[in-house]
């Protein structure tokens, strides 16, 4: 990752004058919380940004950690796994097998140059939709602030 | 009968001709009988001890007359029996002649005397001692409880009751038998020190060792507690076993463990009540006159320790009362959820000092008044009408002494409370003489035990969770566990019935059924894959997935899966795929997304 610049990561500059940079972001949530969270959060009107695309899991320790590194393989700028609050896991302890996978994946990622930024996991109840909303504001803040990951291009044969 | 057997003895008392058994006393077969021979030293469950002499009775045996206390005297064939001859009033009269000069100010002797015509005595009177010296303490101490605590100290005139070296007893289990037995009142039980014996439903009132659990309690049927049983202490006692006629005690009785196979289960394991000394600022076991709102229940009841009447702790009756709401609801530092139930339990209780004391002071301090359901509102509005001081703002502290300078002044002991009144925006300090805290409700201190048992979910707050609010509301995520009531979430009596029907019908229907639905979303293992390294078992949290000993490879419970997909994230050769959720469908669908 050593050979992205600076201008690589600042808004690309075309022909067409300045484009700004959205970062694209997968979320993998939990259907019992988050993603019920993100659907009421919708239907409340609550005002987010679009980055946030959805891949509804059943629970968030489906996610394999492999997932995740084919989303950024694929061209993800960051990744958000959301999952419900310790204790509140509706297959009694699942959130605890993710955050021992998550944390340990984070610590690859951090070997291979990623910003600790692009990977977050939260706990979100279906009832917090407010949260919700903030976090995944507060991500794609983060992530435009860092720029695009630029995996695929990079990894692409030249 | 089969007394047949046993050799039956003829005996005449007062003219009547009747039979006793080998063995019965005098005083045994004149109770038989219905006729009264005064006793003052007798107590039927410890031996006869004549110490008294005062059912001194006239037995005429072969022609020959003698005088014999009644209560140790054993009956002998062919005796005839006066109790109440010249001879044997006469006798009377002269024992309590004596007892009068050494005992005058005891009222049983009194009594007694003045019943046999003796108002004064002809000797020498002593100042009055309230030990007659009849001995039953020490009799009841010894053969009743088998504690030996008492003993009588000296000989002749100098004879009295006390404890072995005068000291405080070892063996001594403050049970109080000698204090009940004691026909004078001399003996008192001042200081348990610290020695409980007496258990109690709540920290209102005593009860024996033989009691009821609670007053609606099923089955009814009254238990003994081995902390404070006499026999189960000592061996001693076991009056109860006596005096039961159906034969019902069993002392060997132990608490059983039962297993029982069952197709589903509903869990109503309810609540516990907060505990308000965990807030200190309303000053709960620390000031008097401070309850909680099950102990004012416990007292207003009318079975309960003070028969229904309101009381302080000084046996008067309140004149103004402050119902604090929201005692460790709604408050971010205990529960941050409303218990549901406070605000119309708070409003009966208004409702029942009223009726009590009419003319009682009676303040609600509320942060909102929740009265939803059918009929609420109404009770609401009829409390306003009875004149119930309604002040919004909840009540912040209590104490025994004014801390605002505009502190409402009142005469005597009395409680102040803490609030501000946000519909006049002052803040108020209420002299009051009695505090009620609504007290919240909370999940079961083993709530989470149970749930990790039944292998279901818990909400924040820790009480069990639905697996779906709207459309499965008594179900869980164990097939065939279903929650009902307040181990669900706070609510009152009739939403605790609904719930219980409907999880009652919900089991019901799949006993009905006969068969079991499954979710389609499962996980499964391709045998061929598979290594049988067993990580999917360890991470596995409903045991779903089992091992094959012959094909050494992992099997999965279709019954027991529910679909968490872990154990697919978990396995290291790619061998489990969760049905609807496989790696090659999210992979797709991560890829479309990742299209532009």
């Amino acid at each position: 990752m050593a050979d992205i610049t600076a201008a690589e990561k600042s808004p690309a500059n075309t022909a067409e004058g300045i484009v700004p940079f959205e970062p694209k972001i997968i979320g993998f949530l939990c259907w019992w919380c988050t993603y019920a969270a993100s659907d009421m959060a919708g239907t409340s009107r609550l005002k987010y940004p679009p980055n946030v695309s959805i891949i509804r899991v059943m629970c968030s320790s489906r996610v394999d950690p492999s997932f995740v590194m084919r989303a950024f393989a694929e061209g993800a700028d960051g990744v958000l796994i959301g999952g419900c609050h310790p204790g509140q896991c509706h297959y009694i302890s699942g959130n605890y097998k993710t955050v021992a996978r998550i944390s340990l994946l984070k610590k690859m990622l951090s070997q291979f140059g990623v910003e600790d930024e692009r990977l977050r996991l939260e706990w979100i109840s279906a009832g917090e939709i407010h949260k919700y909303a903030k976090v995944v504001t507060d991500m794609t803040e983060k992530v435009r602030k860092l720029g695009p990951l630029n995996w695929r291009k990079n990894f692409e044969p030249k | 009968m089969e007394e047949t057997s046993e050799k039956l003895l003829k005996l005449t008392i007062d003219g009547i001709e009747t039979e006793a058994r080998e063995g019965e006393t005098i005083l045994q077969v004149a109770e038989r009988l219905l006729i009264d021979i005064p006793t003052l030293c007798h107590w039927k469950f410890v031996k006869p001890y004549g110490a008294c002499r005062i059912c001194t009775v006239e037995v005429e045996v072969h022609g020959k007359t003698r005088m014999v206390p009644a209560c140790t005297y054993n009956v002998r064939d062919g005796i005839v029996v006066q109790t109440r001859s010249e001879e044997v009033i006469k006798h009377r009269k002269m024992l309590l002649e004596l007892m009068l000069a050494r005992h005058s100010q005891v009222d049983v002797v009194r009594k007694l005397a003045h019943e046999y015509g003796v108002d004064t005595t002809r000797f020498e009177e002593m100042p009055s001692e309230q030990c007659i010296n009849c001995g039953l303490c020490v009799r009841v101490c010894a053969e009743v409880v088998g504690a030996n605590a008492l003993t009588f100290v000296k000989r002749g005139t100098e004879r009295y009751v006390s404890t072995p070296f005068e000291g405080e007893s070892e063996t001594c289990i403050a049970c109080g038998a000698c204090a009940y037995v004691c026909p004078t009142g001399h003996i008192k039980v001042e200081d348990i020190r610290g020695r409980k014996y007496v258990v109690s439903e709540l920290a209102l009132g005593p009860t024996t060792p033989i009691h009821i659990p609670f007053a609606a309690a099923i089955p009814g049927i009254p238990v003994i507690d081995a902390q404070s049983c006499i026999h189960m202490q000592t061996g001693g006692c076991g009056i109860c076993s006596k005096v039961c006629e159906p034969d019902a005690i069993d002392y060997e009785m132990q608490d059983t463990f039962e297993e029982m196979e069952v197709g589903s289960i509903i869990l109503a394991t309810g609540f516990k009540t907060f505990d308000p000394a965990r807030a200190e600022q309303y000053g709960y076991g620390r000031l008097d006159n401070v309850i909680t709102s099950l102990e004012f229940e416990h007292m207003s009841h009318a079975s309960g320790v003070t028969g229904g009447a309101l009381v302080k702790e000084d046996g008067t009756e309140p004149k103004s009362v402050a119902i604090l709401h929201c005692i460790g609801s709604r408050d971010k530092n205990f529960n941050e959820y409303c218990s549901r139930v406070c605000c119309m339990y708070s409003l009966k209780m208004a409702h029942l000092i009223r009726e009590k004391i009419p003319d009682a002071d009676i303040y609600e301090l509320y942060i909102d008044m929740r009265c939803p359901g059918s009929g609420y509102e109404e009770f609401y509005n009829r409390l306003l009408e009875e004149g119930v001081h309604f002040i919004r703002g909840k009540g912040v502290e209590v104490s025994s002494a004014p801390t605002l300078a505009t502190a409402e002044r009142a005469e005597g002991k009395k409680l102040y409370v803490r609030c501000e009144d946000t519909l006049l925006g002052v803040p108020r300090e209420l002299p009051v003489d009695m505090v009620i805290l609504s007290v919240g409700l909370e999940p079961t201190a083993d709530a989470e035990e149970i749930a990790r048992v039944f292998k279901i979910t818990s909400k924040a707050d820790g009480f069990f969770m639905e697996k779906h609010p709207k459309l499965a509301p008594v179900d869980t995520l164990s097939d065939g566990i279903f929650i009902a009531g307040c181990a669900q979430g706070p609510k009152d009596i009739p939403d605790s019935v609904a719930q219980g029907a409907a999880a009652a019908a919900a089991a019901m229907s799949l006993i009905d059924a006969g068969e079991v639905a499954l979710e389609p979303i499962t996980s499964v293992v391709d045998e061929e894959v598979c290594t049988g390294c067993k990580t999917c078992m360890v991470v596995c949290p409903f045991g779903a997935i089992s091992y094959d000993e012959e094909k050494h490879i992992s099997v999965i419970n279709d019954v027991l899966c529910k679909a968490c997909g872990c154990c697919v994230a978990a396995c290291p050769s790619g061998a489990i795929t969760q049905r609807g959720f496989d790696d090659a469908q999210i992979e797709a669908e991560l890829a479309a997304l990742l299209m532009s």
